[in-house]
């Protein structure tokens, strides 16, 4: 693997990362000129370990493990300002999050809470076709810190008192509204 | 103008006063609205995280959902996140024959499929292009003048799928509020991000977010939003983002049919003003 200074030897590009993260158009992703556009552009660029530019060069080179073990990629709040903006035309936003897809399927992402708050709100989503947003939020804080939701204590009292919110017990057992459809999804995803 | 209204979860819960709000307006605009039946959640940020697939195949049930029910309506959404997650699916499956076959034989399970002739459309751009500012300068009874306010579009209202204003430095706000009769508070966050998620990921960097969206927004009476995800964020951290800049910020966050139905004159129960954390006072 080439070192992050070095010129480019196209052949010898391991090309695996942005073809799993980029099917059909990763080679838009080996057409970045580093401009730097995207990390100007992003809001959340100044709180990430890697530059959003430095990113698409690792990613080019294929660093999947130092791809996926960023915290980058968990600051990523699908703003697409970077998108709309890359003078390459990247779908890089949308890339992002097939980065995150990857992380988490390889058990690898280093934000616990990023985590916690996917898959609560996916459990969530599976059982009752629809979020419950109390449910989720009891769901995310047990998963992540609980002691974090001590400082959203009174935020959600207003939320209560206001009738924003209602509190919410979590239906048991019995089958989820989606689990058919979450199951199929699942499957046919082997198959790929 | 008839339409199919998709409300997203955030409509039965924190964001009730949005489609209250949103359908009050629309009555009043003598819109024919019809709730989609069977609706599920579209997947959020979240659903093409767990899976790519499961990404496509949220948006497009509900998308199959409404082609069968539609009958010449359009899909009308007021949360952006759905708004893109709907359109997203729209544009991918219609450039992806493969990956449209395969949704559809996840749908097949409940006795669906998309056939790809239907996109949703956002609260914005039905007020501003299917009824107009004339529309609704004609209905006003209570004009709002004297009063400031400071768009906020956030950043999926507008891109990347969004075809009616420019992703970027959007306007279709302007004409609508300015029928309304109040002031506009031109800035430079209008279409920036509200920090989404983040506020309860990553706290720091959200509310950094949130507070340069309201600073921005200073010297207004209220921001005025079309999402109730940007809603949640500006509206119920001005406390915290205070704390961050070491001064009060205080500064009411209106739902668009909210401040469209004050100025129409409609009752404070159809418009939940006294549902929002910062209190709503001008």
């Amino acid at each position: 693997m080439a070192a992050i200074t070095e010129a480019l030897d196209l052949g010898q590009l391991d090309r695996s990362l942005a073809q799993r993260v980029s099917p059909g158009r990763w080679e838009k992703i080996l057409s970045c000129i580093q401009c730097g556009t995207c990390s100007a552009s992003c809001p959340a660029a100044h709180a990430m370990d890697i530059s959003p530019r430095q990113m698409w060069r690792m990613v080019q080179l294929g660093m999947t493990e130092e791809v996926l073990r960023s915290k980058s990629i968990w600051l990523c709040s699908l703003c697409y300002t970077c998108h709309v903006r890359c003078p390459r035309g990247i779908p890089l936003t949308e890339t992002i999050v097939r980065l995150k897809e990857l992380a988490m399927e390889r058990g690898i992402v280093s934000s616990p809470q990023s985590e916690a708050f996917y898959r609560a709100f996916a459990e969530v989503m599976r059982r009752y076709g629809r979020l419950r947003e109390v449910e989720f939020m009891a769901r995310y804080f047990l998963a992540s810190n609980p002691l974090a939701a001590l400082g959203f204590a009174r935020l959600g009292l207003t939320m209560l008192a206001r009738g924003k919110i209602r509190p919410e017990l979590p239906r048991l057992g019995g089958e989820g509204r989606l689990d058919r459809l979450f199951a199929r999804v699942a499957e046919l995803e082997e198959k790929r | 103008m008839r339409y199919i209204f998709y409300p997203g979860c955030s409509q039965e819960g924190t964001a009730l006063e949005y489609r209250d709000s949103t359908l009050a307006v629309l009555q009043a605009l003598g819109a024919d609205v019809q709730e989609l039946e069977g609706w599920t959640c579209c997947g959020a940020s979240v659903a093409s995280v767990m899976s790519e697939l499961l990404g496509f195949v949220l948006p497009a049930r509900n998308l199959a959902l409404a082609e069968k029910q539609a009958n010449g309506r359009d899909l009308l959404t007021v949360c952006s996140a759905c708004y893109t997650n709907f359109r997203r699916t729209f544009a991918t499956l219609a450039a992806n024959r493969q990956l449209h076959q395969k949704v559809n034989q996840a749908l097949e399970l409940e006795g669906l499929a998309y056939q790809g002739t239907l996109t949703a459309r956002h609260i914005l751009d039905v007020l501003a292009n299917d009824f107009g500012p004339e529309a609704i300068r004609a209905r006003v009874k209570k004009p709002l003048e004297g009063l400031t306010v400071a768009p906020y579009y956030g950043c999926q209202t507008v891109r990347p799928y969004s075809p009616f204003d420019d992703g970027q430095r959007p306007t279709s706000m302007l004409p609508l509020l300015e029928a309304l009769g109040v002031k506009v508070h031109r800035h430079s966050r209008e279409a920036s991000c509200c920090g989404t998620s983040l506020l309860m990921t990553k706290p720091e960097v959200g509310l950094t977010m949130v507070g340069s969206v309201l600073e921005a927004c200073e010297g207004a009476d209220c921001i005025v939003t079309v999402c109730p995800m940007c809603h949640m964020n500006l509206d119920a951290y001005q406390d915290k983002v205070s704390r961050l800049l070491g001064r009060k910020v205080q500064i009411p966050v209106l739902y668009l049919p909210q401040l469209i139905g004050l100025a129409l004159g409609l009752p404070e129960e159809k418009l939940g003003l006294r549902r929002h954390i910062t209190p709503v006072k001008f």
